[in-house]
């Protein structure tokens, strides 16, 4: 009996580890996409609307940046900070436009690597308040962040998986090794505040 | 009744394999991260109005629209009426004939498909926000 259970879990593994690979598949299957759609045939727009003919395509506006291998195969943050494009940062002259340069270590106790959030690059394109304090509170470790959360569209989820980079690219995020010394101690996870 | 459990666990799989296999299959086309708006443009006789993220994101930052403009960051959560924009609210922030095209240019807009519901599209693996 006890080796039939047995048997029924290495089956189950096998299942759950078939069907990893598959998920796994299909992802990359997604990333090695390659090609930018033509606007007439990218199931959005409507061939027969005179915008198609009108509006810039997305290979005449986007094959001159850092390239990458996912979402608008574009890597945002490169092309920003290499000057590729320059982006206005406001309309209004009233508007107070703030960058911070100051990384957050978070998943300090997880399996996966660390997770290094970079305040910088976010802070050149977005605003504090588009994430404090309704996704994350300012006080490191004050908020729960899940792995299940981000998955479903929250937390780091709102942006990433639907307009910045895809949360098929783990180690983007979960880039710090857990064996320096440092880290390995645990406790707050805040490891570089140049200011500004 | 392992048996019974067996062939439950075998229906589950199944399932989950051709969810997996769907996945695999093109479905999710137009340009990362664009957003499709049809709340009322449909009902009002007009095509759906595509917005392209990567095009606004290469001349102003998400800030601009997210925090200046209002706009809130989940497709689907924002109320946005002709009426407002030709009062230079949201997109007639920008679309008024000075910094880009103004509201009478009703087709460059709304040029998407017919019968495409408002949300955001192109996504990597997610449909969307998280909606994998």
């Amino acid at each position: 009996m006890r080796a039939f259970i047995s048997q029924a879990n290495e089956d189950g593994r096998l299942r759950l580890r078939i069907l990893l690979s598959l998920l796994l598949l299909s992802a990359s299957l997604y990333a090695g996409a390659g090609e930018w759609l033509p606007l007439d045939n990218d199931g959005v727009h409507d061939p027969s609307s005179p915008a198609v003919k009108r509006l810039m395509e997305p290979r005449d506006g986007l094959s001159g940046l850092a390239p990458d291998d996912v979402g608008n195969q574009v890597r945002w943050p490169q092309a920003l900070d290499q000057g590729q494009i320059n982006p206005r940062t406001n309309l209004l002259p009233e508007t107070k436009v703030e960058v911070l340069d100051k990384d957050i270590l978070l998943d300090l106790y997880g399996s996966m690597p660390i997770v290094r959030f970079p305040h910088r690059i976010h802070t050149l394109w977005l605003n504090c308040n588009n994430c404090h304090e309704h996704l994350f509170k300012s006080k490191t470790g004050a908020t729960d962040i899940s792995m299940l959360n981000i998955l479903d569209g929250e937390q780091c989820g709102l942006c990433h998986g639907a307009v910045a980079f895809p949360l098929s690219k783990c180690d983007r995020c979960h880039s710090v090794s857990r064996n320096i010394p440092k880290v390995k101690s645990g406790g707050a996870g805040e490891i570089k505040e140049t200011g500004k | 009744m392992n048996a019974a459990a067996g062939r439950k666990n075998s229906w589950q799989f199944k399932l989950a394999l051709l969810l997996a296999l769907l996945l695999a299959l093109p479905m999710a086309q137009a340009e990362y991260g664009d957003v499709v708006l049809n709340r009322y443009a449909e009902k009002e006789g007009m095509r759906p109005v595509v917005f392209p993220h990567w095009f606004h994101r290469t001349r102003f930052r998400c800030k601009v629209c997210h925090q200046e403009l209002g706009f809130k960051m989940r497709a689907g959560s924002n109320d946005v009426k002709m009426s407002d924009i030709i009062d230079g609210k949201f997109c007639g922030m920008c679309h008024n004939n000075e910094i880009a095209w103004g509201p009478d240019n009703c087709d460059l807009c709304h040029s998407g498909k017919q019968g495409l519901s408002s949300g955001i599209y192109g996504g990597d693996r997610t449909n969307g926000p998280g909606r994998w």
